[in-house]
């Protein structure tokens, strides 16, 4: 190699350098960037590869009511007003509100169900018992205890019976299984009476709205107000 | 009709002889079971002949009613389930065990029996729990819970919400359904107690409240969840703090109940 090579070679190499110089903080933060960044758990992983519930353009606005936790009493439900394009076939629409339902609402503190927690099917049986059958994060994240088990419970229910009208029971699954328990209380064996004047009285569990005389009067007032 | 004269003598004096004979001959029958007869209705009903049964009838023994006497204490959880779980390691099954100790002394000096589903670290299931109350006569199940959330300082009690009785033709109790033909008096031994708690925990409901909580399904016995809130806070003093209090409600609300534990099937039972 004459001298001419060995010139344009260190030049090159010393172009190199420089760039790597400039690049390497660049790099160093982007690495740093990426690690704060929170990776998705299974079941947010799980939730985005469910197929969405598809909407339809053509679906009218409904107002419907959400029953999450009042802000008044995080211990109550409290029915919020929202706007969605749902459709009229009970199936579809209990899908739709129960993802609503899912999401939140914008005040995350007032959420009833985990927000790991996905909807992975719902099956609706000609007398009238929803199934709904949810990812194992409703088990795994929901709050143990009796009362905030019968909370995220009565949300799905008293949801469902505000907006689908065809559903009269609620039979919950996790992850297409029968489970004894939501979270170590309650009693996911039975079912559920969403709609207290269809459903014939059959043994099934009631669940029961948990609120205090006053937080309900409350609430009644707010939303007579909307 | 005419008959000749001695004809009509002899006959006659025949007939008198052998009435007289078959009144003489049924005396003693008559004398001996007087209570054989049957009444008209009956012996259009049947032509089938009244027998006496080979044995001595005695009349059945007047039902006596069962008293209070045991209570089942009932720590959640336990094991590798540690239940609710707050701030500072609290553990809802740690703290349940506890608080089963202090509810058993105020309950043993009203003169309560008491037996507990565990003593240490273990989790029996929830049928082997039940299982204990429902060997027992004269029970009563009080299963003990600390809530993830809620309003700090208030306690609540729950029952299960009215289920139809699942009896088979027989009488005997559906397991599953075992709190069945309990509801109504779980719900009046549930108001005693919530009504002694909220004297002491202010912001707790006044009435007994409903949720199918699995425990109590299984249960052959006036049964009821009492949970405290909750292993949200900060310090576990806190909840410590409210044991004495929590135990001794439940000791009075389960004297104020004692007189209303009338037994389905029971003299005085209410349906």
């Amino acid at each position: 190699m004459n001298g001419r090579w060995r010139t344009w070679l260190l030049v090159g190499l010393g172009v190199a350098v420089v760039i790597a110089a400039i690049y390497f903080p660049k790099l160093k933060r982007r690495v740093k960037t990426a690690a704060k960044i929170p990776q998705p758990s299974e079941e947010q992983a799980r939730r985005e590869l469910t197929t969405p519930t598809p909407t339809n353009a053509s679906d009218p606005m409904v107002k419907v009511k959400m029953f999450w936790a009042s802000d008044e009493d995080e211990n109550a439900l409290s029915p919020i007003t929202v706007e969605l394009a749902l459709s009229p076939e009970p199936v579809l629409r209990a899908k739709q509100v129960l993802n609503t339902l899912l999401a939140g609402p914008v005040n995350s503190d007032l959420r009833t169900l985990p927000p790991d927690a996905a909807l992975l099917a719902f099956y609706l049986l000609p007398d009238g018992t929803g199934v709904a059958d949810f990812s194992e994060a409703l088990a795994t994240s929901t709050p143990s205890g009796i009362e905030s088990e019968q909370l995220a419970v009565d949300s799905i229910a008293r949801t469902l019976e505000a907006n689908v009208p065809q559903v009269k029971r609620l039979k919950i699954l996790i992850h297409g299984q029968e489970v004894d328990t939501l979270a170590g209380h309650l009693d996911l064996t039975q079912m559920f009476i969403v709609n207290t004047k269809a459903a014939q009285p059959s043994g099934l569990s009631v669940p029961v709205p948990i609120r205090p005389p006053a937080a309900a009067a409350a609430a009644k007032s707010k939303e007579s107000r909307r | 009709m005419r008959f000749p004269s001695g004809l009509f003598r002899l006959d006659r004096s025949v007939l008198a002889a052998v009435g007289f004979a078959a009144v003489l001959l049924s005396l003693p029958a008559w004398a001996q079971s007087p209570a054989q007869t049957i009444p008209a209705a009956a012996a259009h009903q049947s032509t089938a002949p009244i027998q006496t049964p080979p044995y001595p009838t005695v009349a059945p023994p007047p039902v006596q009613r069962t008293s209070l006497n045991i209570v089942v204490l009932d720590p959640a959880h336990g094991g590798t389930d540690p239940g609710a779980r707050g701030a500072q390691g609290i553990r809802e099954s740690d703290l349940v065990l506890d608080l089963t100790f202090q509810v058993r002394r105020a309950l043993e000096a009203q003169g309560f029996q008491v037996l507990q589903t565990r003593s240490g670290n273990e989790n029996p299931s929830f049928d082997d729990r039940s299982a204990m109350a429902n060997a027992q006569r004269g029970a009563v199940f009080v299963t003990l819970h600390i809530s993830s959330m809620g309003l700090p300082g208030t306690v609540r009690v729950y029952t299960l919400p009215d289920m139809p009785s699942r009896a088979t033709a027989g009488g005997i109790l559906n397991w599953d359904f075992a709190q069945a033909s309990y509801v109504t008096l779980s719900r009046k031994f549930g108001d005693a107690v919530q009504g002694q708690l909220v004297q002491r925990f202010k912001g707790s409901p006044s009435t007994v409240q409903t949720a199918s909580v699995r425990q109590l399904r299984t249960t052959a016995a006036p049964a009821i969840a009492v949970e405290l809130s909750s292993v949200s806070v900060q310090d576990r003093g806190d909840l410590n703090k409210m044991m004495p209090g929590v135990a001794d409600a439940i000791a009075r609300g389960l004297a104020a109940f004692r007189p209303s534990y009338v037994l389905p099937g029971e003299p005085g039972a209410q349906p």
